[in-house]
């Protein structure tokens, strides 16, 4: 087999300016985008063989679970680790997300999406870690939903993909909203759902979704990101019409 | 005394547990972590975690649990936590459950239990088989909230380096550096833990994460804490081998029924079934990874002329295996291409977990006042062999001891570190300083990479499954010619700005400490005992070696001494899992 081209668009600092280096990386069956990384990092040499220093990118579990290593692989937004070779065009072309500032070459900088689960409260308001007894059942279909939703990894997919969520807007995107009802969901959740909900009608919430529904095509955990976007209009409705009448 | 802070280093589900306990008792806590806290290692826990609640009516008990958890390490836990620890486990599955974790449930909407290796009991809760996942982002979720409380204050990509030991011998903060301005600072703190998880990157490619370097346990290890059974290493029988990782294929496969065979004279032979009747594909790991080596490597029985043997779940019902296993079956299908519903698995053993880890005191500390470890990094809860799912219930558990013991710690202090010398602080951080300068200016021939490649082959090949004594000395003689090439490297990156490969080249330096710790404690251990297997000494010894090792840093390299286990509970037996394990 050929040897693998990759060309990666490199960035020094988060206010410089991108370039692209390329690098030719001997064919081994097997071969993830993360491991021809770590190729690179072995013989950081280019094209032309001149040296340059070895890539930077994000990287933790390589297992599709962590969410770290979201980029753009030949154009498509997804996981370096899950991009087998294999079933890749050449050359692989890699590119850094394009809605968070880039911290150096392919890593970036997502700690907005963390900022948007404390803004929907994210979390069960548990009354303390002290032994009080078995939680509240839960059937298992609502088991099944939770489980779905609780598999976003805050990737940021489904924000790349989403053509409201950007610098100039304030939406917190389909991630926070699948995680907004996945807290209303829990038996305890109701008890804290009208702060939730009252956060998911104000600036930057699901009124600002345009229902593209590219966020449920590119999410790679198949998280159901519309259904939660569904759930969350009902409920943010209801919540709209019962405010008025209790004026 | 200033308002005491607390420093946690790691956020994974022991640093999480460690930070809630903190801040619930209206604790203040700087968080550090080398990747945002919701993307810590915990998340590729599959299975699930035990608790005895006996909800299946077999007459389980945290008795027996503690039982199985004894028998399963082989008599080398210290009985008194590893009691305390199983006592807990239905409290913290309620709690976990409270915490919203979307555990599967039964028709009635209870909890649903499944079995694991090394019990006959269906105790191990789970949620899909991405329960370290779910687990991990509850605790994360609490910890945000105390973060919007304005108690826990983050340092997300930020390295522990050290602590910082004042002229008393006592811990008083640590130095880290901030991996993006690349700049080292020092934190003032009446109590560190250590939550910094395990040293699979030690052995090149292992089922770990790429940031369980066992950096920050070996930094402390050459600061006089004491590195407790670092020889006891986990080698999962059951991973799928890549070019840049050994994917786990979770325990939970063979807990709902799944069937390890290869081909023998042209049939599928169900070799664990085979040679272990009582326990069958259910033998704890260091068993079936035993057995795949002897199949293997000793019978020549691999799959296809591979390093590899089946892993069957194509009998069971494809829309249960979903729900059940989802996610680790997903894992098959996305990196190996094919539905595991319909074509047995290829596994095999891949380094896993370390038992040992920073020696603590019941009460999580290690031997540096001040200095907390807990969760993989500490030693305390698994002897020689860890159980499946005992890990995420250590974790929790270590975290629910440690954050009460630093404050109970902290409170007992006659002064606060916020008084020490600012001269104590300033040493420390020029340290660490002058450590990346020096880096910064290396210009050898060495590739840092293509050196750890090597370590990690060496130790992969001889300190894992099969141990000689002739090639433990080899490899300690190779570590400390890495540690001699080490001083030859070559930096590639001059930037001074999220520089990957510097901070490499200092966590492989302290890789090449901890390999010396593994590799010569396996060296001196001449018995077999859990997951150490020396064939030149095939039985376990309990009179010399029924002790927890003990590594203490030199400059020639470690020095071993030995302690008593603590079996005050449980008396010593044979470990046998052919026959059923007879009562304690």
């Amino acid at each position: 087999m050929d040897p693998i081209l990759l060309r990666v668009k490199r960035q020094a600092r988060p206010d410089s300016e991108p370039y692209w280096e390329e690098f030719k990386i001997p064919y081994r069956p097997g071969h993830n985008v993360h491991s021809l990384l770590m190729e690179v990092q072995l013989h950081p040499v280019r094209v032309d063989g001149t040296r340059t220093a070895p890539v930077v990118w994000d990287a933790s579990c390589l297992e599709e679970v962590c969410g770290s290593c979201t980029m753009f692989v030949n154009g498509q937004i997804r996981q370096a680790c899950s991009a087998l070779v294999d079933t890749l065009a050449r050359p692989i072309v890699l590119e850094p997300m394009k809605k968070f500032p880039v911290v150096r070459d392919l890593a970036v900088d997502r700690s907005r999406m963390f900022e948007s689960l404390k803004r929907v409260r994210a979390w069960v308001p548990i009354d303390g870690t002290y032994d009080l007894g078995p939680g509240p059942r839960m059937t298992e279909e609502v088991q099944q939903y939770a489980y779905a939703l609780s598999r976003c990894m805050t990737c940021g997919c489904c924000l790349e993909a989403c053509p409201q969520y950007n610098d100039h807007s304030a939406f917190i995107g389909p991630a926070a909203v699948g995680q907004a009802i996945l807290k209303n969901l829990h038996p305890t959740g109701p008890l804290t759902k009208e702060e939730r909900t009252a956060e998911l009608m104000g600036v930057g919430g699901i009124v600002d979704c345009g229902n593209a529904q590219n966020c449920v095509v590119v999410c790679p955990k198949e998280v159901p990101l519309t259904r939660a976007i569904g759930d969350a209009g009902r409920q943010t409705t209801k919540k709209f019409f019962r405010d008025i009448f209790r004026r | 005394m200033a308002e005491q802070r607390h420093l946690v280093v790691g956020g994974g589900l022991a640093g999480l547990m460690t930070t809630i306990k903190i801040c619930e008792a209206g604790g203040a806590v700087d968080l550090f972590s080398v990747v945002p806290v919701k993307r810590s290692h915990s998340v590729c826990a599959q299975g699930g975690i035990n608790a005895a609640v006996n909800w299946k009516g077999e007459g389980d008990s945290p008795a027996i649990h503690l039982d199985d958890t004894i028998y399963g390490g082989d008599f080398l836990g210290n009985q008194p936590p590893v009691k305390a620890m199983c006592d807990a486990g239905p409290a913290i599955i309620f709690l976990l459950d409270r915490m919203g974790v979307p555990f599967n449930r039964t028709s009635e909407g209870l909890l649903d239990f499944r079995r694991f290796g090394g019990t006959k009991h269906h105790r191990t809760a789970f949620a899909g088989a991405t329960t370290g996942q779910q687990m991990l982002y509850a605790l994360d979720e609490q910890v945000r909230r105390y973060e919007a409380q304005g108690l826990v204050r983050k340092f997300e990509t930020w390295e522990f380096l050290g602590a910082i030991v004042d002229n008393g011998g006592v811990c008083r903060g640590l130095t880290a550096l901030d991996l993006r301005s690349m700049k080292v600072e020092a934190f003032v703190g009446d109590t560190v833990a250590l939550a910094t998880g395990g040293p699979g990157i030690v052995f090149g490619r292992s089922t770990n994460s790429v940031v369980n370097t066992g950096t920050a346990a070996s930094a402390a290890y050459q600061q006089g804490a004491y590195y407790a059974n670092g020889e006891f290493i986990q080698v999962h029988p059951t991973a799928i081998p890549g070019e840049d990782k050994l994917r786990l294929i979770s325990e939970s496969v063979r807990g709902e029924g799944g069937r390890m065979w290869t081909l023998r004279d042209g049939k599928p032979w169900y070799f664990l079934e085979d040679m272990y009747p009582a326990y069958g594909n259910l033998v704890p790991r260091d068993i079936a990874s035993r057995a795949v080596f002897k199949v293997v490597f000793e019978m020549g029985l691999g799959v296809d002329g591979e390093n590899a043997v089946y892993l069957d779940v194509t009998h069971k019902d494809p829309e249960e295996l979903t729900r059940k296993l989802g996610g680790v079956l997903e894992i098959y299908e996305k990196f190996k291409g094919a539905d595991p519903r319909v074509v047995p698995m290829k596994v095999f053993p891949a380094m896993h977990y370390s038992m040992g880890g920073l020696w603590v005191d019941y009460d999580q500390m290690t031997n540096v006042p001040g200095l907390f470890a807990v969760g993989e990094v500490d030693y305390q809860y698994h002897g020689a062999n860890r159980l499946g799912a005992n890990s995420l219930l250590s974790c929790l558990f270590g975290g629910m001891v440690c954050g009460p013991k630093m404050l109970a710690y902290a409170k007992g202090l006659k002064r606060s570190a916020a008084d020490v010398a600012n001269g104590q602080v300033e040493r420390a951080r020029h340290r660490d300083e002058e450590a990346y300068e020096r880096i910064y200016g290396m210009d050898g021939a060495e590739n840092a990479y293509a050196l750890w490649r090597e370590l990690g082959e060496w130790m992969t090949q001889h300190v894992t499954v099969e141990r000689h004594n002739k090639d433990l000395q080899r490899t300690d003689d190779k570590i400390v010619e890495l540690m001699d090439r080490w001083d030859r490297i070559g930096i590639n990156d001059h930037g001074r700005w999220l520089n990957q490969e510097v901070s490499f080249v200092r966590q492989l330096w302290n890789m090449l400490e901890l390999a010396r710790v593994i590799t010569l404690g396996a060296l001196a251990r001449n018995e077999s005992r859990g997951a150490h297997y020396k064939p030149e000494f095939p039985e376990r010894d309990d009179a010399h070696f029924l002790k927890t090792t003990k590594a203490r840093w030199t400059s020639d390299g470690p020095t071993l001494s030995y302690e008593d286990v603590d079996v005050s509970l449980i008396k010593p037996r044979p470990r046998k899992y052919d026959v059923d394990k007879s009562a304690s």
